[in-house]
């Protein structure tokens, strides 16, 4: 394992720049700005920065972070709705970012306090879900894909079939448990978008996956990789840096993004209204997007990072990784997740209950 | 309670904190909840919002509840899981409370210890333990399979195939039994340890079986501990999520995880309330009709 030391030196332009900027801002109060206490309320995914991350932001910024942890996506989302409970940066995933923003949940942000905004690859300065990342700025990135035991599977073609539409491994599959994430592959599976709308379209994933169902053994809610490394499956649906994280353990264990295309996802780092800290936020996004601290958190976890500086520092053991950065033309296929509204929201969860029940 | 009536001040200030505590912590989050269940996501500037819910006392979601099979299938099969954990429960607790009854005094407050042993451990971790222990390559596998082995049993019929024992609806009852035995223990031991023992005695001297014994003096003399076990078991049971969630298969869905679900993925607290509520119903109902059953049991004898 690489150790990295980052040097990060704070911009002492950039503090005064940030110094003039700050009168102009309309979301607090003026008298709260001038002294901002050297504290930052960090809420993320487990085993999702850096080990050192933390300890060197405050050594170079002397900003104290104090990160709690959520589980998902959607347990983030109920805490946060009824106000925040004092969070000044928040990871949702792209759709979670979209669905913030119709609800008014998340805090403008500004562009001039993160300098190191230039280090985004070409890909990721801008969104579809947040035109000119106003509210928002990409973290890591991945797929959903297929992991699998390549010696008790042998050599498959990469396709969602094995999981939807084959008893080949029966009793030896696990999906994830996510209802969203489980129809959307099979849509995609059936040759629909993954966001489709069409009432249609989500019956037929529906009718697919209680067909399928005898043979899957479990709707695994984040423990795919477990289920693989214990033999309990021999094929899982996964996100791709969780089976990566095993397959560092177990030299059997493989992944693919099927030919069909999948989900492509981007986690984010927001500011939530109500943020008490938002120029140690600002002061947060710029340290992570600094090529050799982006560089340390890539490496300790695994995830594909849109810093292109720190993609520089890192070697071909992790640029070059396939499960890490897919294929360019798998990519190309793949799609976000689109918040599509709150009937849309009701309809595949009522069809998620169903295949449960059925 | 003549005194009391004397002493007002004395009565308010004993049962104040608790009246309060109940009223705070347990109705009104109830009533709020209750409301909600009448409401609906609000609508503004024409879009359905995300975070806004509107009290238009509908009775939309429960019709919804109600119309749809699939809720009350669930309910159902909720229902039919932990009366069959509350029966395993009570099987298992009944002997186990009798030994720690009748065990001598000095051994007593070690079994009792034993039983409540577990609550030091968080619930989510003794679930995941229950995964180590039934999994494929989990410690009842391995047990089995070393016994197998030993009998040279493989060299007869070739190597051991391990038991599938994790996710399934065997799983879900194993994990929820093991989970609330505690609760049906404890009260089915306070009303063993109140036996007059010497009815037993009588029974057995007038020449009732050991058996005739235990259904015609004991059973019946237990019964409120019974009583107050499976209730504590029950309803806890049918409302659980985490257990199905780990434990169980495909279709090992409760109705506490449909809950669970709209309060999260889904986003549709309105309609998660009007479940809960449901549930609560039918929890009332099954109380009312068991109050109701023992009064007339009452009134016969």
């Amino acid at each position: 394992m690489k150790t990295y030391s980052p040097k990060f030196r704070p911009n002492r332009r950039s503090l005064l720049g940030g110094a003039a900027t700050l009168a102009g801002m309309s979301f607090l109060p003026r008298g709260t700005m001038a002294a901002e206490e050297r504290k930052l309320n960090f809420y993320n995914w487990d085993t999702y920065i850096g080990e050192t991350t933390l300890d060197d932001f405050n050594a170079a910024t002397g900003i104290e972070v104090k990160m709690d942890l959520f589980a998902d996506n959607d347990e983030l989302f109920a805490k946060l709705r009824e106000g925040n409970p004092g969070y000044d940066l928040i990871v949702p995933t792209n759709d979670y970012v979209e669905r913030m923003l119709v609800a008014g949940m998340l805090l403008p942000l500004d562009h001039d306090k993160i300098p190191n905004m230039s280090n985004l690859g070409a890909n990721f300065r801008d969104a579809s879900y947040d035109p000119g990342l106003k509210h928002s700025i990409p973290y890591m990135w991945g797929t959903i894909g297929v992991g699998y035991n390549a010696k008790r599977t042998g050599d498959i073609t990469k396709s969602w079939k094995h999981l939807y539409d084959s008893d080949q491994f029966a009793g030896k599959i696990s999906l994830l448990g996510d209802g969203p994430n489980v129809l959307g592959h099979a849509m995609k599976y059936l040759g629909n978008s993954l966001n489709s709308t069409n009432v249609a379209d989500i019956k037929a994933a529906e009718e697919l996956l209680i067909a399928q169902k005898r043979n899957i053994k479990v709707f695994a809610d984040d423990n795919g990789q477990d289920l693989l490394v214990s033999g309990e499956v021999v094929i899982a649906q996964e996100w791709n840096g969780d089976i990566l994280q095993v397959m560092a353990e177990d030299d059997d264990l493989s992944f693919y993004v099927p030919d069909e295309g999948g989900l492509i996802w981007q986690d984010c780092l927001c500011m939530p209204k109500g943020a008490p800290h938002p120029e140690n936020a600002h002061a947060f996004i710029n340290f992570i997007l600094d090529a050799d601290a982006g560089a340390a958190i890539a490496d300790y976890i695994q995830y594909a990072t849109p810093n292109e500086a720190a993609r520089a520092k890192l070697g071909s053991e992790y640029n070059e990784n396939p499960a890490i950065f897919p294929p360019d033309e798998t990519v190309a296929k793949c799609e976000f997740q689109l918040y599509l509204g709150e009937e849309h929201v009701k309809n595949v969860n009522d069809a998620w209950t169903r295949v449960q029940a059925a | 309670m003549e005194s009391f009536r004397k002493n007002q001040g004395v009565f308010w200030i004993l049962a104040g904190p608790g009246s309060l505590w109940l009223l705070f912590f347990f109705l009104v989050p109830l009533g709020i909840v209750w409301i909600l269940s009448f409401g609906e996501k609000a609508v503004i500037d024409g879009k359905v919002s995300i975070t806004e819910t509107e009290i238009t006392w509908t009775l939309a979601n429960y019709v919804r509840a109600l119309a749809d099979p699939v809720y009350l299938v669930i309910m159902w099969k909720s229902a039919w899981i932990s009366a069959l954990a509350t029966t395993l429960c009570l099987i298992i607790a009944y002997p186990v409370a009798f030994v720690i009854a009748f065990a001598s005094p000095r051994w007593r407050p070690w079994l009792l210890l034993a039983v409540i042993l577990p609550f030091w451990i968080n619930l989510l971790i003794r679930t995941y333990a229950l995964i180590a222990v039934f999994r494929i390559r989990g410690y009842v596998n391995f047990t089995l399979e070393w016994t197998y082995d030993s009998l040279w049993l493989d060299r007869l019929f070739g190597p051991f195939e391990p038991l599938e024992l994790l996710y399934n609806d065997f799983a879900v009852v194993a994990g929820l039994v093991y989970v609330f035995m505690p609760f049906m223990v404890l009260p089915l031991f306070a009303s063993i340890e109140r036996l007059d023992r010497s009815m037993l005695e009588a029974s057995l001297d007038l020449g009732a079986s050991q058996m005739a014994t235990f259904l015609r003096v004991t059973v019946p003399l237990t019964m409120p501990g019974i009583i107050s076990g499976v209730i504590l078991v029950f309803i806890p049971c049918l409302g659980s999520f985490l257990t199905a969630d780990l434990l169980g298969g495909t279709n090992a869905t409760m109705i506490g995880n449909v809950i669970e679900r709209q309060f999260k993925a889904a986003n549709d607290w309105p309609f998660g309330a009007a479940l809960s509520f449901l549930l609560m119903y039918v929890t009332f109902g099954a109380l009312a009709l068991r109050a109701l059953l023992s009064r007339d049991a009452g009134m016969r004898t």
